[in-house]
């Protein structure tokens, strides 16, 4: 739509893919019970794995300090139970690599009260000690990404935030997490708008919200508290708006340069998740130990919105939840950017936002992939305007520099809208996926040869 | 206790589900009103033809897949269309033989040649019909009258011409409106050209059927609508111009675009997604130029018709437009450096 794009609320092309929300959108959040045994991993976000500091054996309380971050890239993990950490080992992981992890046993008896420790004042701490406390409470990117909260918080020097982005879009189909919490958690989220203000030193807040979550909108629009420079923005639903770059374009009408960062265009985008996660962990000085999920899709019996301890295992989950005989797949994430999970033996991660299980007649059948017809759709579906048909055939034929030289590659954020739109079936995306790992490795592999000259 | 083989995929775990199979089925659907209309106006001849190179182009098909030991590509119905396409451009009484000839070069040098659906770069119909052009041009200038009184119960005598023989002229040829204009310079009425009345190929006389057939593509978002609009805009507008400079010698804007092939032309044969560009303004170039070489030839050309070399030299030409014509990548400033 190049010529004729009049629409200034939204970005351009995107996808509607069905949204299957209302299975799940009207059911209030529940706790979910404790797994008799909780499984860690030490890499559940993207930097360095936290560094074990409980030992074997030890009683440990719910809210501890288990492992410490590994680095300023990294984030520490708590105890979401109180028990006994039973083994230190290799744990599963979501990638089907062993990780290590702490094997926790939850103590039966337990009254499971949350340990404290220094509060957080958001009227008094500095700047520097809200960045501190933030990742102290292990708190990373709560709406897929993962990426520690206080490292996307700390404005660079020279660069200035303008505007402090929370992103309650949820633009992922079945998923209605963030729909509940921006529900049920409004006092929450802004007290961690307040403390994410003085963060970032932002001039004011706007909470973007796609139009198929009115009510939510609503609500907290009717509760922004005195004087809070806060604004509810409601934009048109599409696939992919809730990806950073889409919602600061679709609100602010700014455009993220390639290769830069929302701080280059004076903005930081926050989870909605995050952001209450955040007001509610600080003024107590707590670290995350649960968090909320959608547990759904056509193969789950008691779907619903639960509150489920981190490490809890997916067995467990969908034990408790009632799965179908014949489920085929289950994903942790949506449906357009999940990742299907290999086994059930791996847990909750502090990143997962949904669980959705297809069973057998649900799954995207093996279907015949047709040679690419040209017919454009993936062009007028890519939300960054990149040509994934021409990429596609670079792709087949290994042209992976000139992809990324010419076509503007390593700007793909694998959202899936070409892979979901292209009537030959053929894996777009995934081509992408491989052909941009390739090119780094490529760039890697200069820089040593560079380097060791 | 759960315990089951879970499969796993890469994401996007849904897909919208209209699939390259039922494209190519609609677009003949939409082609079958046209066809049909083309047997009531041109009888058993014309039913013939379209039987024939639908056949040649399937068969070859088949049998190019068979000898380089691949699995059958049949079964995408792109080849179907490339015969009804070249049916539908041949005049009603051409020879069988030359037609069935003409379907088989379609697909072997129009398609399979290239690598198959989707690596033609020309139009594979009208790659068919340019080759019969040069090597029978009168045949396949032999216009027959539409609604003859025998069309239901006699062939014409051409149809069945011994393979390699000069065809036989039943002398009761027909020029085709183009051509009359061109060389007698008559014109006949937009209506009588929009309902199909006249003397032309198989599947370009009704101009009704063939728009109604692209609307329900375009409403089903099978067809790109920028191309017909920009080819029939373009050549509107162009002879438009020429109309309004001298009304003696040149052609309505209303003729110009109910006659001959370009209805036809511009519907279905320009908006071959594969050697069509690819990006919204880039198709609409290309709908430009096809416009305005239909209009340079018609109306400067020796040829009375010109849209399929307008669109054969388009397709030609869609590679580099696409290449030229990108549109800005999100976050970025200037255009990537061409290839």
């Amino acid at each position: 739509m190049g010529l004729l794009n009049f629409r200034k609320d939204t970005f351009r092309h995107g996808v509607h893919p069905p949204e299957h929300k209302s299975e799940t959108n009207g059911l209030p959040i529940r706790q979910f019970p404790f797994a008799p045994l909780i499984i860690l991993p030490m890499v559940q976000h993207i930097g360095a794995p936290s560094v074990i500091v409980a030992r074997e054996g030890q009683e440990v309380t719910r809210g501890q300090l288990l492992a410490k971050a590994g680095g300023y890239v990294s984030v520490p993990v708590h105890a979401p139970v109180s028990g006994v950490v039973r083994k230190i080992g290799n744990v599963p992981s979501i990638s089907g690599k062993m990780v290590t992890g702490i094997y926790l046993e939850t103590s039966p008896f337990s009254g499971q009260e949350v340990l404290e420790s220094t509060p957080i004042d958001p009227d008094t701490a500095t700047k520097e000690e809200i960045l501190q406390g933030i990742q102290d409470a292990g708190i990373v990117g709560l709406g897929g990404a993962a990426f520690p909260t206080h490292v996307k918080l700390k404005v660079p020097d020279g660069k200035h935030c303008e505007v402090l982005m929370i992103n309650g879009i949820e633009c992922e189909p079945y998923l209605t997490t963030d729909h509940r919490v921006m529900l049920e958690q409004g006092p929450d989220i802004f007290m961690g708008i307040k403390y994410l203000l003085k963060a970032t030193g932002a001039e004011r807040a706007i909470i973007g919200i796609e139009a198929n979550k009115q009510d939510a909108a609503d609500h907290l629009s009717s509760i922004i508290p005195e004087g809070m420079p806060v604004t509810v923005k409601v934009v048109p639903v599409k696939y992919p708006q809730g990806s950073e770059k889409m919602l600061i374009t679709s609100i602010l009408g700014r455009e993220v340069p390639s290769g830069g960062l929302p701080i280059d265009v004076n903005v930081v985008v926050v989870n909605v998740a995050t952001t209450a996660e955040i007001g509610r962990l600080l003024p107590h000085g707590r670290g995350i130990q649960e968090r909320v999920i959608t547990i759904t899709g056509p193969g789950v019996q008691k779907k619903g919105n639960y509150l489920i301890p981190i490490g809890t295992p997916l067995r467990y989950v969908l034990e408790q939840v009632g799965v179908d005989e014949n489920i085929s797949e289950v994903y942790m994430g949506g449906p357009m950017m999940g990742v299907a999970v290999s086994n059930l033996d791996i847990s909750i991660v502090k990143g997962a936002s949904g669980i959705v299980a297809f069973t057998e007649k649900d799954v995207k059948k093996p279907q015949e992939i047709y040679p690419c017809i040209k017919c454009g759709a993936c062009v007028d579906a890519c939300p960054i305007s990149l040509n994934p048909s021409k990429l596609g055939i670079l792709a087949k034929f290994g042209e992976y520099d000139q992809m990324a030289e010419s076509y503007n590659l390593m700007d793909c954020f694998e959202c899936g809208s070409c892979s979901y739109v292209c009537p030959s079936h053929i894996p777009l995306v995934q081509y992408f996926r491989m052909s941009k790992s390739i090119v780094r490795k490529r760039i890697t592999a200069k820089q040593t040869a560079t380097n060791a000259k | 206790m759960l315990n089951r083989t879970l499969n796993i995929s890469t994401s996007p775990h849904i897909v919208k589900g209209l699939g390259t199979d039922s494209i190519m089925q609609n677009v003949v659907w939409a082609l079958t009103p046209v066809a049909l209309f083309a047997v009531y106006s041109f009888g058993l001849s014309a039913l013939l033809l379209l039987v024939t190179t639908t056949a040649a182009c399937v068969l070859t098909e088949h049998y190019l897949c068979v000898v380089s030991k691949k699995k059958s590509t049949i079964s995408d119905w792109s080849a179907v269309i490339t015969g009804l396409l070249l049916g539908l451009t041949l005049p009603p009484n051409f020879p069988l033989w030359m037609a069935f000839a003409g379907g088989a070069i379609a697909i072997a040098l129009g398609k399979y040649i290239f690598g198959g659906l989707g690596y033609n770069v020309f139009n594979p119909a009208l790659v068919g019909r340019a080759v019969l052009q040069a090597a029978f041009p009168v045949a396949i200038t032999t216009w027959h009258p539409a609604f003859l009184a025998n069309r239901f119960t006699s062939v014409s005598v051409s149809t069945f011409t011994i393979p390699f023989m000069e065809p036989a002229v039943d002398g009761m040829s027909g020029a085709t409106p183009l051509a009359a204009f061109k060389f007698d310079h008559i014109t006949a009425s937009a209506s009588e050209l929009a309902m199909g009345l006249t003397s032309g190929s198989t599947g370009e006389t009704c101009a009704l059927l063939i728009v109604l057939g692209g609307l329900y593509l375009i409403a089903r978002k099978m067809m790109n609508w920028r191309i017909p609009v920009a080819v029939l805009g373009a050549v509107f507008v162009l002879s438009g111009i020429l109309y309004l400079i001298d009304k003696e010698v040149y052609p309505s804007p209303v003729f110009m675009l109910f006659s001959g092939g370009l209805m036809l032309g511009a519907v279905f044969m320009a908006t071959d997604m594969v050697a069509s560009p690819i990006t919204p303004l880039g198709v609409v170039i290309y709908g430009a130029i096809i416009g305005l070489l239909v209009v340079v030839i018609r109306v400067w050309g020796g040829l009375p018709e010109g849209v399929m070399y307008a669109i054969l030299l388009a397709n030609a030409l869609s590679p580099h437009i696409d290449n030229l014509i990108r549109p800005r990548v999100y976050g970025t400033t200037k255009r990537m450096k061409r290839t």
